[in-house]
């Protein structure tokens, strides 16, 4: 029986399989063509970055790229961020919290000296994206991991968040943004350009809601669902 | 120049190797793990192509902020796909996760 199935096995996926492994093979070279032949040196978007980098308002080129070059991009994948936590909720309810468990003392403990450290760290994360590396979405991470920790020792208050909290905590990053870049639309003309002398105050104000909206993303992401209050009126499940 | 290439072709096998499993596996989760391969073949080539210039002068930042998003977005549609692949199963009659045996021969159906 053993020998039939593989034998079989092996009769269904070889043509299929071969022509699969040999178009991604030549696909594979080709690319590989691709990156052997094209010219880095000469072409290269960083040269305009370093021209007007004194324009943008922070110091950090990846800053200056993420929020103000390429704010546009940006802005529209802050909403991807939206659009997932959206569809997640519309789909389940979160199984946290579940049946009540009692986290071991020492968990509690790092618990309750991490998270106030990484929460500090989070935004200090953001304020450095000036100068340095760091920003909203490392800033966002580092919160989002906080959440996560305080998630998975399931803290008594956190199931009493009530979801409007957290729709508000959500929506920041992208109705900050959008609220600017529509702001520069009345005073410049231009979506996204950021008025002259201002672009450092409010690369940081975004920034700053953005990182709180990316964490609460990533953690409501990994609750993978809707709070169990969401949707509750009215409705049963 | 040459640990460049070595990581360019590095993130081009990990993208070679995700697609064929994205084509060649039918369970869902396979599926997903294997854009996520993808996606960081991607993100390796394009921190390569940023890190080339460390001959001539700075890094490249255009590259590193597109994958700096990049990450952020692709943990959340991997997020977003599981919680559809958990709700295929729920809502499906056949169970997608127990089907193990004939993964690879579905390919062709």
């Amino acid at each position: 029986m053993r020998r039939y199935s593989t034998h079989n096995k092996r009769k269904r996926l070889n043509p299929v399989l071969l022509l699969v492994l040999l178009l991604t093979a030549s696909l594979t070279i080709l690319l590989g063509r691709a990156i052997l032949t094209t010219d880095y040196q000469t072409e290269r978007l960083g040269d305009d970055v370093a021209q007007f980098q004194k324009l943008s308002g922070v110091e950090s080129p990846v800053t200056a790229v993420l929020l103000n070059f390429r704010g546009y991009d940006t802005l529209l994948e802050v909403m991807v961020l939206l659009m997932a936590v959206v569809g997640v909720w519309s789909l389940t309810q979160a199984p946290f919290p579940g049946k009540p468990i009692e986290p071991g003392p020492v968990q509690l403990a790092v618990v309750r000296l991490l998270t106030p450290l990484m929460v500090l760290f989070a935004f200090y994360l953001v304020w450095k994206g000036s100068s340095l590396a760091g920003g909203a979405f490392q800033g966002g991470a580092v919160l989002g991991g906080a959440c996560v920790l305080m998630l998975v020792s399931e803290l008594p208050w956190i199931k009493n968040i009530p979801s409007r909290h957290l729709r508000i905590g959500l929506l920041a990053g992208p109705f900050v943004f959008l609220g600017t870049a529509i702001l520069c639309l009345i005073l410049e003309g231009t979506f996204l350009a950021y008025p002259q002398g201002w672009a450092g105050s409010l690369l940081l104000l975004i920034e700053t809601a953005c990182a709180v909206s990316i964490g609460l993303t990533l953690a409501c992401l990994f609750a993978g669902g809707r709070p169990k209050d969401d949707l509750s009126r009215g409705r049963k499940r | 120049m040459i640990t460049n290439l070595l990581y360019s072709f590095g993130g081009l096998m990990l993208f070679s190797m995700g697609l064929f499993a994205l084509i060649a596996c039918s369970h869902p989760l396979r599926k997903i793990l294997a854009i996520n391969v993808m996606a960081t073949g991607v993100f390796l080539i394009l921190i390569a192509t940023a890190y080339r210039q460390i001959g001539t002068g700075e890094i490249d930042p255009v590259p590193q902020a597109m994958v700096l998003t990049g990450i952020v977005v692709s943990v959340s549609v991997t997020a977003l796909a599981l919680i559809l692949a958990c709700r295929v199963q729920e809502t499906s009659n056949h169970s997608l996760i127990q089907r193990k045996k004939d993964d690879f021969t579905r390919t062709g159906t």
